[in-house]
């Protein structure tokens, strides 16, 4: 029953948001931190001891509402109970055009993100993926910037075009399994896991595509800066710290235990896409100008040392998988809400045409300073402990070319520093640009960041309960 | 008091705190007390553990709490108490409190000061983990920690451009470094499935887990290739003289004193590995080596008082790496002290200098500065005469022990380390000369304005002009005590390794050579600048003083080729390439959707006739057998 609740509760208050017209930013914040309290709770349990619940749906094609959370579940939905109230919180003073529609379509998305985390029957992911998917198009096609259209479009078409080779897997798995519930997790689990190589390797790469463009892997991912830069930042939020996250889950949960031969297969391939990804995307990212560009190219690089590490299979490199994927959700929030602070002070996001945020806003400056640390992975902020299991699980993994994979991929290390502190360098030092609005943070803007450089800083130091509710998980898929 | 250690550095932390939240209401002053209060705490503690740890020579490991755990990985947050790390300790306290005290007048005038002494705490905080934790992640907690600090200070003044890119440069190129030390972490963890000291060198000595000759070398080459950036060795040495950019007090504690001699306290901490790897030793010689010698000709031809300083101290941690590579690790370690209190005595000495000289450094502009500044003068005198290994000076003991070592090891590296340290005699006394003798050569209201600093910048000087003469006491050379305290000290942790025992003429010879080739570069430098004339350098000298176009080296062959690599991907790769195949995947469904609308022609016939062909031929292709 809690967890119909995690996810009606973002579903009801998104609906009564579009009714509530000017209140309805209230409704959200109030309904993001009801979700937060229901997901704080699951977290402490689910770690050891994982949730199910189930209803029937549709009995003639197999399909069940069934609801399941473990670690990784409860740790997702975590981050996104936690990245939501944080998004609206920053954004309190922000006037937003028709806010009804915008904080409804928010929660609906939060509602579909929360429903695949917890789907445990593959029809139902679907139905949730697509729930996820279509607020974020009409936000982004609706709130975005100049070239929306043509953006969002790109966006949808690609995500759509994978979506359907994914339900296209799904049926054909579905079909496989004689009887009752033929959708449900350990169906299609067995279904899979029981055909012939050959065609695992096939519905690998249907499945695969589907996540690959979410995540997204070189080089499947030129939506993913077009789309960041266009969206309002909110969406942008959504888009990269939780949604990406659903690929990375789809992986784990819907990929790797579906069909282990085709894993097998193609795990090396994959590695090496991720790894190329992790250099092709920190090197372009050095380049960038537009913030917003550089932060997409930055968090494609992290994607890929989080999908190599998933690909390498090994313990310790899927539990540091299970770390990073929350940091990285909090990390990047942090960025983007910067970001945005940016934009609105100064009116651009033209890293040339910026400078001196250390004078003129130094709290933002310092904030800025500490999430781009914890960006590249600083000892003692959250991203490090992330980083180094996930090295960890990528240079044990049974590759023989595990030692050329880590070092590859460690070369992000040195150029994640070359573009993260040329940003830093070029917004927050150097000569004052004048701000348009002169003014340091406001208090509901020091509370996001603050909630968020906490999180950085408590998990950085003290990673055990992250550690400890996503152990079980790690174990039970790759022990 | 050895359980006691988490004070030492939970009070800069504190202080790092208070300053670090409060830095724009806590008054300038105040934030100077709180900041050097917290190092003195910090200070008195490990004095307390150092009697503690001499007198029993016990080793302890002190848990904090678990730090990562993950299956069979277990990286606990420990600290590791003993003679080794307790030594450390003692320098990074106390030089650390010493600097603080001189910063409080220092940067007195600036504004961000507060600040400053937060920055200043939390180098203090990560240095102390550094040398503390009982395992290389700890250790590469405060590894990366104090490279941060040195990037928040080196980019102090931030508004100026060169400042911060000083900073990048060093954060970046210790990045690098810090590649070479994951790796070797990894493999580490890898083949012993542990990073605590206590547990791998055990297993190394029992070898239960044997690895093959070239994977010790490997481990130790990778964690070596994290020293070099550290440590500032070539190949990525340059971030160290771009970093005098920070406040000089940094530049003392941080870039001098402490930080940079990281590298060798962490071979010194692996000897155990280092004993098994011989080539990698050697590499770690030869490297040394070769650093000292390359640094020392650049400082010969420097004017500005910090770059020689800068210069000087790559070239020493040269001469450490080369003892390290000898096998002599405690002389390393003796070397890494004695130069932490000379060369935080020039680098404040110096920075004396450049507040009475109104911020200039160029040392073409001073000159008989001895006149008006006369503690700074004395102790910098004091200071080169440590460096350039005078008997008596703390350097010539650690200095002689060094050479003494290399001789052993082979003479041709003797003779290419006794050229570097003559060299480092002859800069020195050059920038002597040049700055504190001879007559006034800045401009009429700089030499109105000279003036000796307030005593919370002499006290300090003095301080360690004390050290810099009775700190080589604790390691006589053999032909004068066969008890050497220093070595029986770290006994317990650490000894050197292959090192042969020369005979005593031989040592006295060794001695006098060097000696007397000192006394006779410290007259050539007193020739060199009686009467100063700064001609525009040519040849060699030119070469020299533009550092071995290093860095134009590195900007052609690795900075503007990954730029422009990073263009080409993003330009043709990016855009053209993969965005234009998914662009022209669009453009070709919306052209043959174009193509293939103009079959709905609307006209009934047509439709019929297509039907019915459509159906001829699936009528055919059954009928030719093909099952569908």
């Amino acid at each position: 029953m809690m967890l119909t609740l995690l996810i009606l509760v973002p579903l009801v208050a998104g609906i009564v948001s579009f009714l509530a017209k000017e209140n309805a930013k209230a409704v959200a914040l109030i309904g993001s931190l009801a979700t937060l309290g229901l997901a704080a709770y699951i977290s402490t349990t689910c770690g050891a001891q994982p949730m199910d619940w189930s209803m029937q749906w549709i009995p003639r094609l197999g399909a069940q509402l069934s609801l399941h959370a473990d670690g990784m579940s409860a740790m997702l939905c975590l981050l996104t109970g936690i990245v939501m109230p944080v998004v609206f919180i920053s954004n309190w003073n922000k006037e937003v055009e028709n806010p009804g529609s915008f904080y409804g379509l928010m929660l609906l998305s939060q509602a579909g993100i929360t429903g695949v985390f917890l789907a445990h029957d593959a029809l139902l992911f679907y139905f949730f993926w697509e729930l996820a998917l279509i607020p974020v198009y009409f936000l982004c096609s609706r709130w975005g910037g100049e070239k929306r259209i043509q953006v969002t479009f790109k966006f949808f078409v690609y995500t759509f075009l994978g979506s359907l080779m994914m339900l296209a897997a799904l049926i054909y798995l579905s079909l496989q399994t004689p009887g009752v519930n033929a959708y449900s997790w350990e169906n299609i689990v067995r279904a899979g896991a029981s055909l012939d190589p050959v065609t695992q390797q096939w519905l690998f790469v249907l499945i695969f595509v589907a996540f690959a463009i979410k995540m997204p892997i070189f080089p499947f991912h030129t939506w993913q800066p077009d789309t960041y830069e266009q969206s309002p930042t909110a969406v942008t939020v959504v888009l990269s710290a939780l949604m990406v996250k659903m690929g990375l889950f789809g992986v784990i949960n819907w990929l790797m235990p579906v069909v282990p031969q085709g894993v097998a297969f193609w795990s090396n391939t994959v590695i090496i896409l991720s790894i190329i990804g992790i250099v092709y995307a920190s090197l372009i990212a050095i380049v960038q100008t537009d913030l917003k560009r550089l932060v997409a190219y930055s968090s494609i690089a992290h994607m890929g040392l989080m999908s190599a590490a998933a690909f390498a299979q090994t313990n310790v490199g899927m539990h540091g998988l299970m770390v990073q994927m929350f940091n990285h959700g909090i990390n990047i929030t942090g960025m983007w809400l910067i970001v945005s602070m940016i934009e609105q002070r100064w009116g651009t996001r033209d890293m040339t045409k910026l400078g001196g945020m250390a004078t003129s806003a130094p709290q933002m400056a310092i904030a800025l300073v500490i999430i781009s640390f914890a960006n590249i992975a600083l000892p003692l902020t959250n991203g490090f402990i992330g980083e180094f299991m996930l090295f960890n699980g990528l240079f044990s993994s049974a590759s023989a070319y595990r030692i050329t994979f880590m070092v590859v991929a460690g070369l992000g290390v040195i150029l994640g520093a070359v573009y993260t502190l040329n940003m830093v360098q070029k917004t927050a030092y150097g000569n004052t640009v004048e701000m348009k609005m002169q003014k340091d943070l406001t208090a509901n803007e020091f509370a996001g960041l603050a909630i968020i450089i906490a999180i950085i800083l408590f998990l950085g130091v003290y990673p055990k309960p992250l550690l400890d509710m996503t152990a079980g998980v790690a174990n039970m898929i790759m022990p | 008091m050895t359980n006691l250690v988490w004070l030492v550095p939970l009070f800069p932390l504190v202080g790092f705190l208070i300053n670090g939240i409060g830095w724009r209401k806590i008054p300038k002053t105040a934030g100077g007390v709180i900041g050097s209060l917290a190092i003195l705490a910090s200070f008195a503690v490990s004095l307390g553990i150092f009697f503690e740890v001499k007198s029993s020579g016990a080793s302890t490991t002190v848990h904090l709490f678990n730090f990562i755990e993950s299956g069979k990985l277990l990286i606990p947050f420990a600290f590791q108490v003993d003679a080794l790390s307790s030594l450390f300790l003692l320098i990074i306290t106390g030089i650390g409190f010493l600097i603080h005290v001189y910063s409080t007048s220092y940067m007195h005038e600036d504004e961000g000061m507060v600040k400053y002494f937060a920055y200043l705490n939390l180098f203090v905080f990560s240095m102390l983990l550094l040398v503390l934790g009982s395992n290389y992640l700890i250790m590469f907690i405060g590894w990366e920690g104090v490279g941060l600090c040195s990037y928040l200070l080196i980019g102090f003044w931030f508004k100026n451009r060169d400042y911060t890119n000083a900073a990048k440069k060093a954060f970046v190129m210790n990045r690098i470094g810090d590649l070479g030390f994951l790796v070797g972490m990894l493999l580490i963890l890898f083949n012993y499935g542990t990073l605590s000291y206590n547990e791998f060198f055990g297993q190394l000595n029992d070898g239960q887990v044997q690895l093959s000759a070239n994977m010790y070398n490997w481990i130790a080459i990778c964690l070596f290739i994290g020293a070099m950036g550290k440590s500032a060795q070539i190949p990525l040495y340059t971030w160290l003289p771009d970093a005098m950019a920070g406040p000089t007090p940094v530049s003392a504690l941080i870039h001098a004193a402490t930080m940079v001699t990281a590298g060798i306290y962490m071979i010194a901490r692996s000897h155990a590995l280092y004993n098994l790897a011989p080539a990698a030793l050697n590499l770690v010689a030869i490297i040394g080596l070769a650093t000292a010698i390359l640094a020392a000709s650049i400082a010969i031809r420097q004017y500005d008082i910090k770059k020689v300083l800068a210069y000087s101290t790559v070239s020493q941690l040269g001469f450490m790496f080369l003892a390290l590579g000898v096998g002599a690790y405690t002389t390393a370690v003796f070397h890494v002290m004695t130069h932490a209190f000379f060369k935080a005595l020039l680098f404040l000495g110096s920075g004396s200098v450049i507040h009475a000289m109104g911020g200039e450094q160029d040392i073409r502009k001073m000159g008989g500065l001895n006149k008006h500044m006369k503690i700074t003068g004395a102790t910098f005198l004091i200071g080169c005469l440590a460096i350039a290994g005078i008997p008596g000076f703390a350097g010539f003991f650690s200095k002689d022990e060094i050479l003494a070592s290399v001789y052993a090891h082979s003479p041709v590296m003797y003779y290419l380390a006794l050229g570097a340290a003559l060299m480092t005699a002859f800069y020195m006394f050059r920038l002597y000369f040049l700055t504190f003798t001879g007559s006034f050569r800045g401009t009429e209201e700089q030499h109105h304005h000279l003036h000796e600093s307030p005593a919370a910048i002499t006290i300090p000087l003095i301080v360690l002009a004390i050290m810099s003469v009775i700190g080589g006491y604790v390691g006589l050379p053999a032909v004068i005590s066969e008890h050497h305290t220093l070595n029986t000290y770290l006994g317990s942790v650490v000894s050197n390794f292959n090192v042969h025992h020369l005979e005593h003429n031989t040592e006295w010879m060794l001695m006098g050579l060097s000696t007397g080739l000192v006394i006779v570069m410290i007259i050539v430098a007193r020739v060199a600048t009686k009467t100063p004339n700064f001609v525009e350098n040519t040849g060699i000298a030119k070469v020299l003083e533009n550092k071995w176009y290093v860095d134009e080296l590195y900007d052609a062959v690795i900075v503007r080729p990954l730029a422009a690599l990073s263009d080409a991907l993003d330009r043709f790769v990016e855009k053209l390439g993969i965005d234009g195949i998914v662009n022209g995947i669009g453009r070709l469904v919306r052209w043959s959707s174009d193509r293939v609308r103009l079959l709905q022609t609307g006209q009934v016939g047509f439709y019929i006739f297509v039907m019915v062909i459509g159906m001829a031929v699936l009528f055919a292709l059954r009928f030719f057998g093909l099952n569908y």
